[in-house]
């Protein structure tokens, strides 16, 4: 095998392709396996072979009329699970496994429609055929992501099919170290990982230093909560994270590559140790490789939850077998790093796009985006959004296009379309910060975002509708960093559990003016004196809120009162006379006695003894009952 | 069961063995241990201190540091609510006090008491697409509700009694 070269293989896969009708791809994302996505997969392995017919799966590529084919995450999680027929591309969207005989008789042996599992346009009604309609997938640009979802991540053949390591092989064989890093910096490529250092500089500062052994770190300890586009990139594509590694062992002289991935993420890990495997044996990992005089290998390191261990020092420290506590900076890890040897450490979506931006030319990956941010970034699009799941864009593009075209829109509670129910938008995890309406058309890219006190993050954007209170949004990431705060610096340690007790006391109706206050010097404090990113951003969505939503502090500190009714302290429920019916089921299951009427007269809450519970509420048939 | 002193050792060895007894190999190597065990039992980690030339007082912290580890034993059912940003929006509380409620646990104890379940919140599974989340025994289940959860639980509870 590894004598074969890549043009042979790629040769050979377009051979054995050709001979089958057609190609079922089903997306084995995390999202569409929980939906039965691999219960669907057997079921047209046997539907097609009761009919007489031969089907392989895409790994054993054996003569047959059809193959299937288990792609990595396509993105549209809440559509799931997918199924799409190739040549013609049909997109067919909650496939059931009662639904796999049917697609089997009508669209692929008779090339008809189904209508009932097709996407409906929005606004005609009209069944849409394939993803180049799809409004989800058409106002998108997927460069990074283009692969994912498309091929079998377990097959490096198809990886290599699509050009998959040609680049790898070019910049050991042909480039220089100091070509490469050019190459980078020409891209215009910068972190994908939050903090938005140009790739090819970080490169260059590594490649200077002297020593035999470098170290080349992939990092997927992905923790931000609302971010999946890492998860995705490594079950889906992990070949294209093993090339971008390659290529960045040769800009530095890296001789051992990690790739740290969270423990939570099960799937990710097992495909990655599947590609490593694949590409060890296909002699582009190990020693010489490509035929060249390098040597690389990786090893693939499950992390044990910790958020803190997403900061680079920390991550080493992990490495190491310590407790992963951040360290002070410098030295910083291109100087002495890992095992205190010269360290490049990039985060997945980085290390993927390195490869990609290669192929397509750096001049023209570096004309995609906005002058300063160049190129396209994943964002895990969730929360009160019609349509969730992955999607990739050009920076640039503003969070109104994102919602309204990519994701349909924002929704109720209820699910139903939402319309102008739009309130914000929490972008960048615990690190980040809200977003309001005065800035959806705002175009996002690194340096927009930290000037209105965002930043880009890993790439989650959560939306939130008007019932969403902000005030537990600041406490809920609040809860989590206070959660996640190492212990090391004090400045992090206390003041994330003073300023969450202080959110605590907001929410609960114990504040003052006084509260308020102290929360926003504390905020300050903690940004400018902890040690590691995470203390100093971790006060972001306290300040953000604080910035957009004063007036929602205000009602909760002075007026007492939650304008969404979600926080239980702050709730007052009354009873609509109109509606109530004298039931008297709201009274007898009321726990404190504090509701109280007769047969014909409206019931009534006394509100000095309620305890704001709200089974009242819950009990009454009638929907008499409002907070 | 009890599990033999002797045996209970060896499989320690082996996974010591496996890493070459490298210190700096301490995290597979409790990882794996845990997973041999479902838990950080504390004479193994003695064991480990001295096999690795490691003091007893580093593992302990960083068998205390990580989420990942325990050191008590946990239940048969590992349920894991995530309350990552787009679950907690879309309501995982209710299902964390559904399933608290159901099986007559707190914040502090995560272990119902027939030793059948053990309930853990995650900061993020990545599902965020199917929020909210529930992972029951490493099988993720999408778009949860109280309802639905209390029967995934009520399920195994008839299935344990059956058996």
């Amino acid at each position: 095998m590894q004598h074969t070269s890549l043009e042979e293989r790629k040769q050979h896969y377009h051979d054995c392709m050709s001979q089958y009708k057609a190609k079922i791809v089903i997306c084995g994302g995390t999202g569409c396996i929980a939906n039965g996505a691999l219960e669907i997969l057997h079921r047209f392995e046997e539907v097609v072979e009761a009919k007489g017919l031969k089907i392989t799966v895409a790994l054993k590529k054996e003569e047959a009329d059809y193959i299937l084919s288990e792609s990595g995450c396509q993105g549209f999680c809440q559509m799931g699970p997918l199924v799409t027929l190739y040549p013609q591309g049909i997109f067919y969207v909650h496939v059931k496994t009662s639904d796999v005989e049917e697609i089997v008789e009508k669209t692929l042996l008779q090339g008809e429609l189904i209508p009932r599992l097709l996407i409906h346009d929005d606004e005609s009604g009209e069944p849409l055929a394939d993803t180049a309609h799809i409004p989800f997938y058409a106002k998108q640009e997927r460069t990074t992501l283009k692969l994912c979802g498309m091929i079998d991540a377990q097959d490096i053949d198809e990886y290599i099919a699509h050009d998959g390591y040609a680049m790898a092989r070019k910049a050991v064989l042909l480039m220089t170290d100091e070509q490469v890093c050019q190459e980078m910096t020409a891209s215009g490529l910068r972190g994908r990982g939050g903090g938005g250092f140009p790739t090819g500089r970080k490169w260059d500062l590594t490649r200077v230093q002297v020593n035999e052994t470098k170290y080349v770190i992939c990092n997927g300890d992905e923790g931000d909560p609302g971010a999946f586009m890492d998860r995705c990139v490594m079950e889906g594509n992990p070949h294209s994270v093993i090339e971008g590694m390659i290529i960045a062992a040769r800009a530095i002289g890296g001789t051992c590559g990690y790739i740290y991935v969270r423990t939570e993420y099960p799937l990710a890990v097992e495909r990655l140790k599947l590609a490593v495997k694949a590409a060890k044996e296909a002699g582009f990992l190990g020693e010489n490789i490509f035929g060249s005089k390098m040597n690389f290998d990786i090893i693939i390191m499950e992390g044990a939850g910790a958020f803190v261990c997403g900061e680079e020092t920390a991550l080493m420290a992990s490495i190491e077998g310590r407790r992963g506590m951040p360290m002070p900076k410098p030295p910083f890890p291109a100087v002495k790093g890992l095992f205190g040897k010269p360290t490049v450490i990039n985060n997945v979506e980085t290390l993927a796009t390195v490869p990609v931006a290669m192929l397509m030319g750096v001049e023209k990956y570096a004309a995609k985006g906005t002058a300063k941010s160049s190129g396209t970034k994943t964002f895990a699009l969730t929360g009160h959004v019609a349509h969730t799941g992955l999607i990739e864009v050009p920076f640039g593009t503003t969070l109104r296009e994102i919602i309204v075209n990519i994701g349909g829109g924002v929704i109720n509670d209820d699910g139903t379309n939402g319309g102008s129910n739009f309130k914000a938008v929490q972008i960048g995890g615990p690190s980040g910060g809200c977003l309001t309406q005065e800035h959806l058309d705002m175009p996002l890219d690194y340096d927009n975002l930290l000037n209105v006190g965002a930043m880009i993050g890993s790439g989650g954007l959560v939306v939130m509708n008007q019932q969403t209170c902000m005030i537990q949004i600041a406490k809920f990431f609040m809860q989590f960093t206070q959660n996640e705060s190492c212990g090391k610096c004090v400045v992090c340690r206390e003041g994330t559990r003073q300023m969450l007790g202080l959110l605590e006391d907001i929410a609960e109706g114990n504040a003052t003016k006084e509260s308020l206050e102290l929360l926003e010097e504390l905020a300050h404090v903690v940004k400018v004196g902890s040690l590691c990113g995470l203390g100093k951003t971790a006060p972001n969505p306290v300040l953000s809120t604080l910035k957009y939503f004063r007036d929602e502090y205000h009602a909760h500190v002075f007026d007492k009162h939650c304008p969404t009714g979600r926080c239980q302290a702050l709730r007052t429920y009354s009873i609509v006379p109109e509606l109530c019916k004298s039931c008297s089921l709201c009274a007898k299951k009321c726990p404190v006695h504090a509701i109280s009427g007769a047969k014909g007269v409206p019931y009534v809450i006394n509100q000095e003894v309620c305890i704001r519970c709200g089974v009242c509420m819950e009990t009454c048939k009638f929907h008499a009952i409002v907070k | 069961m009890q599990i033999p002193i002797a045996s209970k050792f060896d499989r320690v060895c082996q996974i010591l063995e496996r890493h070459q007894r490298n210190p700096h190999k301490l995290i597979p190597i409790l990882q794996e241990i845990q997973a041999e065990y479902h838990y950080l039992p504390e004479e193994i980690m003695t064991f480990v201190s001295t096999a690795l030339g490691i003091s007893t007082s580093a593992i302990y912290g960083v068998a205390t540091f990580y989420s990942h580890f325990t050191l008590s034993p946990k239940g048969k059912n590992i349920i894991k609510v995530c309350d990552g940003t787009a679950c907690h929006v879309k309501k995982s509380e209710s299902l964390i006090q559904a399933i608290e409620k159901e099986l007559g646990l707190s914040n502090k104890k995560r272990t119902s008491e027939d030793l059948l379940f053990t309930l853990e919140t995650v900061a993020c599974l990545g599902a965020c697409g199917l929020a909210p989340a529930v992972v029951l025994n490493d099988k993720v289940y999408g778009f949860m509700t109280p309802e639905k959860t209390l029967e995934l639980i009520r399920d195994i509870k008839a299935k344990e009694v059956q058996s």
